[in-house]
């Protein structure tokens, strides 16, 4: 399966091409009061109000400013439509889905049940999203 | 050219009529004297009958038929309307109605009907006066006037019967020829059936006149033979009083009578004649044109407001004139194409006061139902969702709320109970109110069900107020009716209701008072894609406020505000309304408060309230958005908009502020 690889911190992470609708350049964002802290606001993608939420503090990982790499990964789930910020999207890779390992319980910082897995690509390690966990409808209100 | 394609116009039309039928024939049980409404629903009903016969949808046809014969008796006079009428046709209508549905489905449309057809044709078969089968004839007092009247000038009265040929084709044909020799001979002043329906061949095979004449019976009965196919004359002769002391004269009215009577009438009955003029000219769109037409003028509104500020900053005056005729033109198509999605809220409460008769009759209630603002309108995406709420609530005060006459004459109350719906626009929002002056709801009963039914314990029982004790009913798995009915009581209605309601960005509430009945107030969206807003600033954040909520802006001076309770307030035109500071509410990042308040006033029904901002921006057409499904009940935001620069903001949902 193809997967698009990003980068948070220092780590890459991969989600599913079937799943990305498109990668954007980072871009105003409006913040919409009382929701949840990783959820960073709504951006207006080519007509549509989109949520955007910030990888980095949903995994509980060090804040970073947006810079010149900082990309938005717009993701579709069922008819939810969100997009992920992300260090950089660094590439496509083909994996075997067989060579996907469990997560190491002591992944630092990412809380496990984002995680699908592990693929290890040539000497890069590549944890794979979640993303229904990801975007699952828990109370994104405070 | 497919056979679809005339499907979906005879279901439309299909419904449209029935409706009709269902609404006159409402307004007929009320007043059973206007035959005029009898006239809207013979047209409808034959429409009906002559559109489905077209289609195929044969069990349609013969249900309609029938229904015709019963409502051309009643239009005639010859069948007195009583309930059993009523109900028969009442019956029909919804048996026309599950066959069409059964059609728009996809069904062939067939419903066994022989029992309702078997009850028309006995309720017309039960006329007073038999139509088919003509033997006797009334001598009504014009009759003997005019008898008496021409006896004392010396002629001769005979009642005639005459008997055609059973073989006989063409009945009308020779009772013409009948009539013609009987007119040569003198004047027929009755005949039974009418002339009217002699000409329509509504006879079996013999009609009886009265003739008057100065020619002898011999002679008449010589004459009438010779017309081929009559099969027996029978001439009697009327006695006639001479009553000379009749002295009455002919009024111009009844002359006019006895012309109608005597002077066959070539053509149709007065009754086709006085079609009423059809209504507007309409056409039918497909509303995913509407959706796709209103999607690409949202697109549109947006790049217009681009283009004004894009305007505005290049000062250019041309520029400044085309843009401004640009946007004064696309706010004409903008009222043209909202107005094209609004329907009246008529088009769902239509169906209610037929569904209120049955279920009071059903259930041994006398209910009113009063529908008030029925041409409220909405859009169309509303109306569509909000029948099966109303449905519920509706059926909930007819079964729980409404009491039988027997407890309501007892409670002091008229026998009759009342049920109002009331539809009005207030903001950018229409309320739905369905009052009734039933018994109310009982606080204790409703706790101890939700207590039975350990949807709260008994420690959160005593702490909630009234209004939070009756919001009980909304939830799942609730039943308060003694005895499950069919009406309702169910338990799944009411939190049905909650869901749809607030799934269209709308609230539903309650308010009782036990013994004098409850009010659900339901308030919706108009959702208005596009709306008229104030942009307002509050540090770096743009935010859009619906003019429909707004009464108007003001500077406050710091000196002006008071404090009562902790709430800042400020006295606005002699009352005293809260302000809320948005940038707090909001948390707005690096908010510093000025030497002044700018102040929106906003309203929701009859409260008001003052909302701090920075400063004003201005006034601006915005399309409403919706957040999307993953930030679903954000507090006080109904949506967000998209403004010229390409930037998004949010759009305050003024209702939500005040309480």
């Amino acid at each position: 399966m193809k997967i698009i690889v990003f980068q948070l911190g220092d780590e890459e992470y991969g989600i599913s091409v079937e799943e990305v609708q498109s990668i954007e350049k980072i871009q105003h964002i409006t913040r919409v009061p009382g929701v949840k802290k990783y959820v960073k606001g709504v951006i207006n993608l080519r007509g549509v109000i989109t949520p955007i939420i910030d990888l980095r503090t949903r995994f509980n990982l060090q804040e970073q400013l947006n810079h010149e790499l900082t990309r938005i990964i717009m993701v579709r789930l069922n008819d939810v439509e969100a997009g992920l910020i992300v260090d950089a999207a660094n590439d496509v890779v083909d994996i075997d889905e067989k060579t996907i390992a469990s997560v190491p319980e002591t992944v630092e910082g990412t809380a496990v049940e984002y995680l699908n897995g592990v693929v290890k690509v040539d000497s890069r390690l590549i944890v794979l999203l979640n993303l229904p966990k990801v975007l699952s409808l828990e109370d994104h209100l405070q | 050219m497919d056979m679809n394609q005339y499907l979906e116009v005879f279901i439309e039309e299909s419904r449209e009529h029935l409706q009709n039928v269902n609404d006159q024939l409402i307004r007929f049980e009320k007043n059973t004297d206007d035959l005029g409404y009898v006239n809207e629903i013979f047209r409808s009903a034959h429409t009906l009958k002559g559109m489905s016969a077209t289609m195929g949808f044969d069990d349609l046809a013969q249900l309609t038929h029938k229904m015709e014969n019963v409502l051309d008796a009643v239009r005639n006079h010859q069948l007195d309307v009583h309930t059993e009428v009523l109900d028969a046709l009442f019956e029909s209508v919804d048996a026309l109605e599950i066959m069409v549905q059964s059609i728009s489905e996809g069904g062939d449309g067939q419903l066994d009907v022989k029992l309702l057809v078997q009850k028309l044709q006995r309720i017309v078969a039960e006329e007073p006066v038999a139509q088919h089968a003509a033997s006797s004839i009334e001598y009504d007092e014009l009759v003997q006037t005019l008898l008496s009247q021409t006896a004392d000038q010396g002629f001769n009265a005979f009642e005639i019967t005459v008997q055609l040929e059973r073989t006989c084709l063409l009945k009308a044909a020779r009772a013409y020829m009948v009539f013609d020799v009987l007119e040569q001979a003198g004047d027929v002043i009755k005949s039974a059936p009418t002339v009217q329906d002699i000409e329509q061949e509504k006879f079996e095979s013999s009609f009886i006149v009265i003739l008057v004449t100065n020619e002898s019976q011999e002679k008449l009965q010589a004459s009438l033979m010779e017309v081929s196919e009559v099969e027996s004359v029978k001439i009697a002769a009327v006695p006639v009083k001479k009553e000379t002391e009749m002295e009455e004269l002919v009024s111009p009215e009844v002359a006019a009578a006895i012309q109608e009577v005597t002077v066959s009438a070539p053509s149709k009955s007065p009754v086709e004649e006085k079609r009423q003029p059809s209504n507007n000219k309409t056409i039918r769109v497909n509303i995913d044109r509407l959706d796709s037409l209103m999607n690409l003028f949202e697109e549109l509104v947006i790049d217009r407001g681009r283009l004004e500020q894009i305007s505005k900053e290049l000062n250019n005056s041309e520029l400044d004139e085309t843009v401004e005729r640009m946007s004064r033109i696309s706010g004409d198509l903008q009222t043209i194409i909202l107005n094209m999605r609004m329907v009246p809220v008529e088009t769902v409460f239509n169906r209610f006061p037929r569904m209120v008769r049955q279920l009071s009759k059903d259930l041994g209630k006398q209910i009113e139902l009063q529908i008030v603002g029925a041409d409220t309108e909405l859009d169309r995406t509303v109306i569509d969702e909000i029948g099966d709420p109303l449905v519920h609530l509706l059926r909930n005060a007819v079964d729980h709320g409404i009491e039988m006459p027997q407890a309501r004459l007892e409670n002091g109350k008229n026998e009759k109970g009342t049920i109002r719906l009331k539809a009005y626009h207030s903001g950018n929002h229409v309320f739905i109110d369905l009052e009734d002056d039933g018994a109310g709801i009982n606080r204790e009963k409703i706790l101890q069900k939700a207590l039975d039914r350990g949807i709260i314990d008994e420690k959160t029982a005593e702490t909630l107020t009234d209004k939070q004790v009756y919001e009980l009913i909304f939830a799942s798995g609730f039943s308060t009716a003694e005895q499950i009915s069919d009406v309702s009581g169910r338990g799944v209605g009411l939190d049905v209701v909650k869901n749809t309601i607030e799934s269209l960005g709308g609230s539903v509430t309650i308010d009782s008072n036990e013994g004098y009945g409850s009010r659900f107030s339901i308030q919706l969206p108009l959702t208005l894609s596009i709306i008229s807003a104030l942009l307002v600033q509050m540090s770096e954040e743009r935010y859009a406020l619906p003019l429909s909520s707004i009464i108007e802006t003001a500077i406050v001076q710091p000196k002006e505000v008071m404090h009562v309770h902790g709430q800042k307030v400020i006295d606005f035109r002699g009352a005293i309304i809260p302000l809320i500071d948005l940038k707090e509410l909001f948390t707005v990042p690096n908010s510093v408060q000025g030497d002044h308040y700018s102040v929106v006033i906003v309203k929701k029904g009859e409260k008001t309230a003052g909302l701090i901002v920075d400063s004003f921006i201005g006034q601006q057409e915005i399309v409403l958005k919706s957040l999307g499904h993953y930030l679903p009940g954000v507090f006080a935001i109904s949506g967000a908009t998209i403004l010229g620069d390409g930037q998004v903001a949010l759009i305050i949902d003024c209702n939500a502020l005040i309480k």
